[in-house]
């Protein structure tokens, strides 16, 4: 309906004025930078955070838990609830990582030490491969193992303990061993001012590996309930916390113990004339987008869905969306080649090619390092997304 | 004893009341046949700073000229200076993110330098800047560096992690990756019969990384002129060396590699033990781990306060008791290689050049936006465009070289 020359939509479109991506640059000594634990500033105002209990348990996916009361925390403060409850309600249970026994660099694993003992809540070496390996073995006999990475960025060294070993243990044993009591949680995605090293969404390196799953949660509810989904689910889970939303997104979160389902997307938003996919911190950018667009083309309806699993992923949610809609827009971090949106993209073309009104459009990172001083150009920004989308429509 | 109550700060610093005699630094344990009136002074080692694995030893009566001492007191003055700029351009948001600072460890860096030639080659983990400094970059380009700067040592790409020189390649930023990467480039000079060697430096909390093991190995294999030098602070981020290692004889740790102990916070004492290591790779005897046991003053980075895990009480023993810029200077003040008042010159002159690299710094613009896509391959070998955020956003590598 939307391509149809003769919409006035259409029409408001074309006259909108097109907005152009301009590189400013930074008058760098002066002003003011932003804060040190990241900026951003859509997240506190955002409609998908939940500010009452009404609101929370409108969630379907959370009514059964609506006898539960709500606490307001940030998004370390539900990871930390989580492993708490995980801690409480299995005495095989275990976290370990770098420094986790003080707090973690994140507070992530504040207090739980102390709650449930040093045999329980362990400091690591600094030994990524070791610590992932531990916590395969330690899976392997059964236990529940969740181990932190301290930065998405410094898996690597265990990247072979998880796609070689965690991800094919069920596999290569014919089902007599695996490691599926393994959660392996990171902090990844860019927080203003991380650099190479402190940066990264290595997302789709892991969603090319068969036999593990992988969730990325966009706010405190989302991370308590999936957190402890992957830590229930019977196969090894990696859970890429968005660091920049650690203490940024507050939400009501219910208490006690409730689990999300791992492998199912969110539409957050309705809307009809085109799909946006992200997830993570990604969702709020799109958010702000969307807003700028229903601004600049009053009528507009965009449906915004927070894919939440990138391994498995919710491939009926987006095609259902997109057979509805007829345009895909997907967003993300990581640089645009090979990025998970390109997974997407090549899925949603094959189930809705002769639905499609558009090209599925990626709005992602460049094809380049994180860059240090420059995070601000590589990263799909609001104003790229609304690019992106008007793109999918303009068609 | 003195090493002894090193490796356990936490413990001896609630016990030890510091006196002068046990002061580390004190030289009434140094035989004073220094030639007054010569240029040259001689001084003793207590044995206690240098424990051996498999090799040494390293000479306890150690030669320095005036010029040598005073050099190493500036290098070590600099780089504090260095260290405190950066701390304070921090604090004031000018530098941001991720920075790691060497003070209280600045023995290692200015003993080492002493110690090695030019041409030797260097690589280190992410607390890199006073390397950086005495390896030829200027303190001007590191500063820039830290704030994202055009003239910054790596024009501002970088970071604090994320500094290069001559024969420096590089701080690092993942932990224990730069071991590897050391004995490979010893692999090259040995190849090559460059008659040079390489440091492979690493901390205490990288010496649990399997690959530094794996490093080892091939380093003794193939005899390579390489000295694995483990930088012990004693802790890793925040986890204590006593918690993180199953021996925290991190000399030892080399197995068949043989290895010394060196008190790292005596520039001499590094200074002779480099010389030693140097001068026992390029013999062709293969490998050597040096543990230099050190201390830094600052939490692990801008974000560590550094006194959960530790004592204040503990930072301040070492301070008063460790020091080794302090140290450094008994010895001066008591040889009378020079006198209180000149080295406060050396101070202002340290700090007056600091001051004059800040604002240097500070003046110097952010990187060209163009630089988001230079160096990601070699000029001339890029593809023909790399893709952007949104489809359309695309950067031709041919039309920015017209």
């Amino acid at each position: 309906m939307f391509a149809r020359k003769s919409s006035p939509l259409f029409r408001a479109l074309r006259l909108a004025r097109p907005s152009t991506l301009r590189y400013r640059s930074y008058a760098s000594a002066s002003g003011t930078p932003p804060p040190a634990e990241g900026f951003m500033p859509s997240v506190a105002t955002s409609a998908f955070m939940n500010n009452t209990a009404d609101q929370v348990f409108r969630n379907p996916e959370l009514k059964a838990f609506a006898s539960s009361s709500t606490k307001k925390m940030n998004l370390f403060q539900a990871v930390n609830e989580a492993m708490d409850v995980a801690l409480a309600t299995d005495d095989k249970a275990v976290v370990f990582g770098e420094d986790v026994g003080f707090g973690g660099v994140f507070r992530c694993t504040m207090g739980l030490q102390e709650k449930y003992g040093a045999s329980r809540v362990f400091n690591t070496p600094l030994t990524e491969q070791g610590l992932v390996g531990f916590g395969i073995g330690m899976a392997a006999v059964g236990h529940t193992a969740i181990a932190e990475i301290q930065f998405a960025d410094y898996v690597f060294p265990a990247f072979d303990q998880i796609v070689n070993e965690a991800a094919k243990y069920r596999y290569r044993s014919g089902n007599q061993f695996d490691c599926g009591g393994l959660t392996i949680r990171m902090p990844c995605m860019a927080v203003g001012h991380g650099g190479h090293y402190h940066s990264q969404s290595p997302e789709a390196y892991f969603a090319h590996t068969p036999g593990i799953k992988v969730v990325v949660p966009r706010s405190p509810i989302q991370a308590k309930g999936l957190l402890l989904a992957a830590i229930r689910d019977p196969n090894p889970v990696i859970v890429m916390e968005p660091k920049i939303l650690y203490r940024a997104a507050v939400e009501q979160v219910p208490e006690g113990d409730y689990t999300l389902p791992l492998g199912k997307a969110e539409v957050l938003k309705q809307g009809k004339d085109v799909t946006v996919v992200g997830w993570g911190s990604q969702l709020y950018v799109l958010e702000t987008a969307i807003a700028m667009l229903e601004k600049e083309i009053p009528g507009i309806s965009v449906e915004l869905i927070d894919l939440r699993s990138v391994l498995p992923w919710d491939v009926e949610t987006i095609e259902k969306s997109v057979n509805k809609t007829g345009r895909l827009v997907i967003a993300h971090e990581a640089p645009v080649t090979s990025g998970f949106g390109a997974e997407i993209a090549a899925t949603i073309q094959e189930r809705c090619f002769l639905r499609l009104e558009a090209p599925v459009q990626r709005v992602a990172g460049w094809d380049i390092p994180f860059p240090l001083i420059f995070e601000k150009f590589y990263v799909p920004s609001a104003i790229r997304c609304v690019k992106g989308i008007k793109k999918a429509l303009n068609y | 004893m003195l090493t002894a109550s090193f490796l356990r700060p936490a413990r001896s610093a609630l016990r030890v009341v510091p006196s002068p005699s046990a002061r580390l630094f004190s030289t009434s344990r140094v035989a004073r046949y220094a030639d007054e009136a010569g240029d040259k002074h001689s001084f003793t080692f207590p044995e206690s700073h240098f424990a051996y694995h498999k090799c040494g030893p390293v000479s306890l009566d150690v030669d320095a000229t005036k010029n040598e001492m005073l050099d190493m007191y500036k290098n070590m003055v600099l780089i504090r200076r260095l260290e405190t700029a950066s701390d304070q351009l921090y604090k004031a948001k000018m530098i941001r993110g991720f920075c790691h600072l060497s003070t209280g460890q600045e023995a290692v860096a200015a003993g080492m330098h002493a110690a090695i030639a030019k041409d030797d080659a260097i690589i280190t983990a992410y607390r890199c800047h006073g390397f950086t400094l005495l390896r030829g970059a200027s303190a001007m380009s590191i500063i820039a560096e830290l704030m994202g700067r055009r003239d910054g040592c790596s024009q501002g790409k970088g970071g604090s992690m994320h500094m290069f020189a001559h024969e420096f390649y590089g701080g690092n930023g993942i932990v224990g990756a730069q071991v590897p990467i050391g004995a490979g480039i010893a692999l090259a000079q040995k190849y090559l019969e460059k008659g040079t060697m390489t440091f492979a430096m690493y901390g205490d909390g990288a010496a649990n990384q399997g690959q530094v093991f794996e490093a080892f190995n091939m380093a003794k294999l193939w005899n390579l002129p390489c000295v694995f030098v483990c930088e012990n602070n004693n802790y890793g981020m925040g986890t204590s060396a006593l918690r993180a290692s199953a021996s925290t004889k991190y000399y030892t740790r080399g197995d068949y590699i043989p290895g010394i102990r060196v008190n790292g916070m005596d520039v001499l004492a590094v200074r002779e033990a480099s010389k030693y290591a140097r001068e026992w790779a390029l013999a062709g005897n293969g490998p050597l781990v040096m543990e230099m046991v050190t201390y830094r003053y600052g939490g692990h980075s801008m974000s560590d306060p550094g006194t959960t895990y530790r004592t204040r009480e503990e930072i301040q023993h070492m301070r008063s008791t460790n020091d080794p810029i302090t140290g450094l200077k008994e010895r001066i003040l008591e040889r009378g290689i020079a006198n209180e008042d000149e080295l406060k010159k050396m101070d202002k002159e340290a700090r007056t050049d600091i001051d004059k690299a800040v604002a240097e710094a500070k003046e110097s613009p952010e990187p060209d936006l163009k630089e988001l896509f230079t160096d990601i391959y070699t000029v001339g070998n890029e593809p023909r465009f790399l893709r952007g955020t949104a489809p359309d956003e695309l950067h031709h590598y041919a039309k920015s070289q017209l």
